[in-house]
């Protein structure tokens, strides 16, 4: 097909669609008037059901854990994938050692950025650590948590320090701490069947106190791992992407 | 205004489509499909929205306060990792793609046709 | 509470964490992996035909976390396994089983990954046809999308499989956006994902423009996952790139899976809400028919075996989709008997076009011309399911066809036979045409084409070219699949069992009581007459005559430069097809208008007829 012919094959379906879709979205109950019931019932019980009164996370967790298992392995699965794709590059690498753009100077990393990022190193990996821990209370959990940790080690690649990068999150490490949480968040449903509960039921004491950091049972403890998981999903996938190109500056 | 933000999805929606339809550039093709899936956010989050209500947190608040859906908050966020996954495989597949093939032009990625 | 059905989809999850985390240790012990592999996949195989068997009379019910639907809302997410979504879950697990004795042999070297991909591939299939939650479904489509593409991906050392995965993903990922959005609008309604009580909310309301369009949103994404044309472009591309052991998966179950979540979205969530079931069965049809004659005439002009095998399975899902449109339990029936069929056989002949790479080092059918004769055993399997393809009897194609046949004209659409034969003649003779021309040097190679040639010569490195020997660890899977597609047609019972489970899965409101009240349902309620399923002439008419035919088609096929009158016209298949080939572009730009404009139509006949 020419670029042509393509664009108006595109327009003429995306008319087509789009007035279908606006027809149906017409349907909708209109914007601000949510209809229930599932979203009342969930706020209604969550609180006394779980001592979370982060509800949200009681749903991701509890309600519906089990959606969060399967999207937990997505996030793995893109994680081993992104190092399965370009693991060959890996061993290619002295082959084909050219900077892809070669008369681009690069500048070295000044020092204000590089101070700024190691002083924030510290505090970003507390502040990911209190988000991951703190899914039961607040607008947080693993997956938010997971990633700010994932970006103190990337704050470490900012100071410039690529090689340090390298060797704190060596990718065997890094792989192993997210099989641990994918699988653990995995395990901590089996427990429940083991114990004769149904898959990912809720089996640790629940705390006296909602809200409590040590409320909520099985979510604070999924959190956890989701976070574990996340995190080392991301710095895998940084750390694979970087690599494509700062190893080969580093040799130039 | 009720249908307005749902127009918004059509829209963000059909940009999104265009955009990988024509793009020549496979990186910005990816941003295209993270656009079509944005236009989901929307739509996820405009429905469960209620005029007046709270976010779904009850720390501070008392527990019957009217608040939004928090379920379709929850899919988003499943969303919301599913981008980030599919994203970057797709961002590992287009370096590949482009050491191979040396260029990002989907149109010149023709290994295979007919 | 029947905890298997829990951990049929975990189990595999967790060995896969639990590999990844061992990978260093396990780097260098392949064979504890492969074992470790395929102990799981068969152990997953088991679980699922004990679940299939306990769900015989009444759909097996497992709420996680305990949380039971109160008052007919559900809180929590379920697994609803009958005996179809089973069935279809034991089948894949079966071919994963079948997929990775194969590797045992086949990969010269393998990285750590490929068991786990392989192990989170078989768990989304899983999940996918175990839950009765229509987001819990998605997410499920999602993990098993996301193994297919890095599997497709697998040796990005060379072009096509990176072009192959683009190709994949984006169209893939497009589908499953819509099917979100679809899942949005029908949430907006209802405020409900347990896709039960979606039914029966949107069955309170009756049809109107929001019920139109988010079936057609949800079924667009699944349309594109099962290869319906114009939806099927990015089918071809993945296949004929992914290492065959990963094909099996893709061509057996994964284009099957669309179309099982387009029969399970009907009957369980829209099929009472939407009503206007004729307008249903035409579009449905007209999609199957052109899918069938379709994906048939690319096949046949095909040259390439992976890439000839993917368009026999898009021929194929448009067949199966024709057995969902006529909405009977008959119909429904023969798809699920012609799906397991077309997986076992179609398993079978690309494991056959594996050792086929293994032992000669191409896939290219000008190039393999008579190279094949010493590949004695290959080669009789490769025929054998070649014949089952084309609808011979006893195979369960045969039987799947004729149901699907006999429920057609039931409905009123007696063409439908003509169309299954001719697109079962033309998928049937391709393959045979390559097996004759292979593994017996019957007839002249055909002519030289220069781009199927750049395409194979690529394929040399999935495994090390020119092996002595075929090894047993890769002979005797496709062996088992072929007698397996006989076995499976001359299990007792298998039509009045099937067609119980059929009308069990068609019944709506069985479905809803089972699911939200937990109520037992002995004598579901079928909305076309169930028909007889016994062997008739009609059926084994149909089978044999299609199977003639291929046979006659390829035999012309391949002496085609000896017939005097003939032969000065064109070649087959090329001539005929030449004009449409284009279409196959290879670029993803044009995949994805192509979807766009299949989106507009389908929404456009249902939108006109049922407002």
């Amino acid at each position: 097909m020419t670029a042509a012919q393509r664009r108006w094959l595109f327009l003429a379906g995306a008319a087509g669609f789009a007035a279908f879709y606006l027809w149906g979205l017409t349907g909708l109950p209109g914007f601000g008037h949510y209809p229930g019931p599932y979203g009342d019932i969930i706020n209604r019980i969550a609180v006394a059901q779980t001592n979370a009164t982060g509800v949200v996370s009681a749903v991701n967790f509890e309600y519906r854990g089990f959606d969060t298992v399967a999207e937990e392995y997505i996030l793995f699965v893109a994680a081993i994938g992104v190092s399965t794709v370009l693991r060959q590059l890996r061993g290619e690498r002295e082959r084909a050692a050219r900077d892809e753009a070669v008369g681009r100077r690069v500048p070295p990393t000044s020092d204000a950025v590089r101070v700024l990022s190691l002083m924030l190193i510290g505090p970003t990996l507390v502040m990911g650590w209190f988000l991951a821990s703190h899914a039961q209370t607040s607008p947080s959990g693993g997956f938010q948590g997971g990633v700010v940790l994932a970006t103190s080690f990337i704050l470490l690649y900012l100071a410039g320090e690529f090689l340090v990068f390298e060797r704190v999150s060596p990718l065997d490490i890094t792989d192993a701490v997210g099989a641990v949480g994918a699988g653990g968040f995995a395990a901590i449903g089996i427990t429940a069947v083991g114990l004769g509960l149904a898959y990912l039921t809720n089996f640790l004491p629940l705390g006296s106190t909602p809200g409590a950091v040590s409320s909520s049972g099985t979510i604070a403890l999924i959190s956890f791992f989701v976070g574990l998981e996340v995190g080392a999903a991301f710095v895998l996938i940084v750390s694979e992407l970087l690599e494509q190109t700062l190893l080969l500056r580093h040799r130039s | 205004m009720q249908v307005f933000p749902f127009i918004v999805v059509a829209w963000v929606l059909a940009v999104g489509l265009y955009g990988i339809v024509t793009s020549r550039h496979l990186i910005h093709q990816i941003v295209c499909l993270i656009v079509v899936q944005s236009s989901t956010y929307v739509l996820l989050l405009g429905i469960g929205y209620r005029r007046g209500a709270v976010a779904p947190y009850f720390s501070d608040i008392p527990v019957h306060t009217p608040a939004v859906d928090p379920v379709v908050q929850a899919l988003a966020l499943t969303d919301v990792v599913v981008e980030a996954a599919v994203t970057a495989l797709l961002l590992s597949f287009a370096i590949q793609a482009h050491k191979r093939f040396g260029t990002l032009d989907p149109h010149e990625l023709v290994q295979l046709k007919g | 509470m029947d905890q298997l059905l829990p951990l049929a989809a975990v189990v595999p999850l967790l060995v896969a964490a639990g590999i990844s985390a061992a990978s260093r240790f396990l780097r260098r012990r392949r064979r504890i992996l492969d074992a470790i592999g395929i102990a799981t996949a068969v152990a997953v195989t088991v679980m699922l035909i004990v679940i299939m068997t306990r769900a015989a009379h009444g759909d097996s019910v497992y709420w996680f976390a305990g949380f039971r639907p109160s008052r007919g809302v559900a809180i929590g997410i379920d697994f609803a396994a009958g005996p179809l979504s089973a069935g279809l879950a034991c089948l894949a697990a079966a071919l994963v089983s079948a997929a990775m004795i194969f590797s045992w042999r086949y990969f010269e070297q393998v990285a750590t990954y490929y068991h786990a991909l392989m192990l989170t591939f078989l768990a989304g299939m899983v999940g996918y046809c175990l839950t009765g939650d229509i987001f819990d479904l998605f997410v499920w489509f999602e993990l098993m999308g996301v193994s297919a593409y890095v599997l497709t991906a697998y040796r990005p050392e060379e072009r096509g499989p990176l072009q192959g995965a683009l190709n994949f993903a984006i169209t893939n990922s497009v589908g499953a956006y819509l099917i979100l959005s679809g899942i949005a609008l029908s949430y907006g309604r209802t405020g409900a994902l347990n896709m039960a009580q979606i039914g029966r909310d949107m069955a309170r309301h009756g049809p109107d423009r929001l019920v139109v369009v988010a079936f057609v949103l949800i079924i667009s994404g699944l349309l594109i996952k099962g290869a319906i044309v114009p939806f099927h472009f990015w089918l071809a591309d993945a296949h004929a790139v992914a290492p065959t052991p990963v094909c099996v998966l893709f061509s057996g179950v994964m284009v099957e899976l669309g179309l099982y979540g387009i029969a399970r979205v009907y009957w369980s969530v829209f099929g009472y809400g939407l009503g206007h079931r004729q307008t249903v069965t035409s579009v449905f049809l007209a999609l199957g028919m052109l899918t069938a004659i379709a994906g048939a005439l690319f096949c046949f002009r095909e040259r390439h075996l992976k890439r000839l095998l993917a368009f026999s399975t898009i021929s194929h899902a448009g067949m199966f989709l024709t057995g969902i449109a006529v909405l009977t339990p008959l119909g429904l029936a023969g798809a699920a008997v012609y799906v397991a069929g077309h997986a076992l056989l179609k398993a079978a002949l690309f494991l056959g076009t594996g050792i086929v790479l293994h032992r000669l080092g191409s896939v290219n059918e000008t190039w393999l011309h008579g190279r094949g004769r010493h590949l004695r055993v290959t080669g009789i399997i490769f025929t054998l399911a070649a014949l089952g393809l084309a609808d011979l009897p006893p195979f369960a194609t045969y039987l799947g066809k004729g149901w699907i046949e006999s429920a057609a004209a039931t409905r009123g659409f007696p063409w439908v036979t003509a169309v299954f034969i001719i697109s079962s003649v033309l998928v049937g003779a391709a393959v045979l045409r390559v097996a004759g021309g292979v593994f017996y040097g019957l007839g002249d190679p055909p002519s030289e084409s220069p781009q199927v040639a750049a395409e194979s010569s690529e394929e040399t490195s999935e495994t090390q070219a020119a092996k002595q020997r075929t090894p047993l660890s890769m002979i005797a899977p496709a062996a088992v699949l072929v007698v397996a597609g006989i076995v499976v047609a001359l299990l007792p019972d298998l039509g009045p069992v099937l067609q119980a489970s059929a009308v069990r899965f068609q019944d709506q409101a069985a479905y809803n009581a089972t699911v939200l009240s937990g109520a037992h349902i002995p004598h579901p309620r079928a909305l076309f007459p169930p028909e007889d399923t016994g062997v008739k002439a009609a059926d084994l008419a149909s089978g044999f005559g299609s199977a003639a035919g291929a046979l006659l088609l390829a035999f012309l096929a391949l002496y085609w430069k000896r017939l005097p009158v003939l032969r000065r016209g064109f070649e087959p298949g090329t001539g005929l097809v030449q004009p449409i080939r284009r279409f196959q572009s290879g670029i993803v730009n044009d995949y994805v208008a192509w979807i766009v404009f299949g989106l507009a139509c389908v929404g456009g006949a249902l939108a006109f007829t049922i407002r």
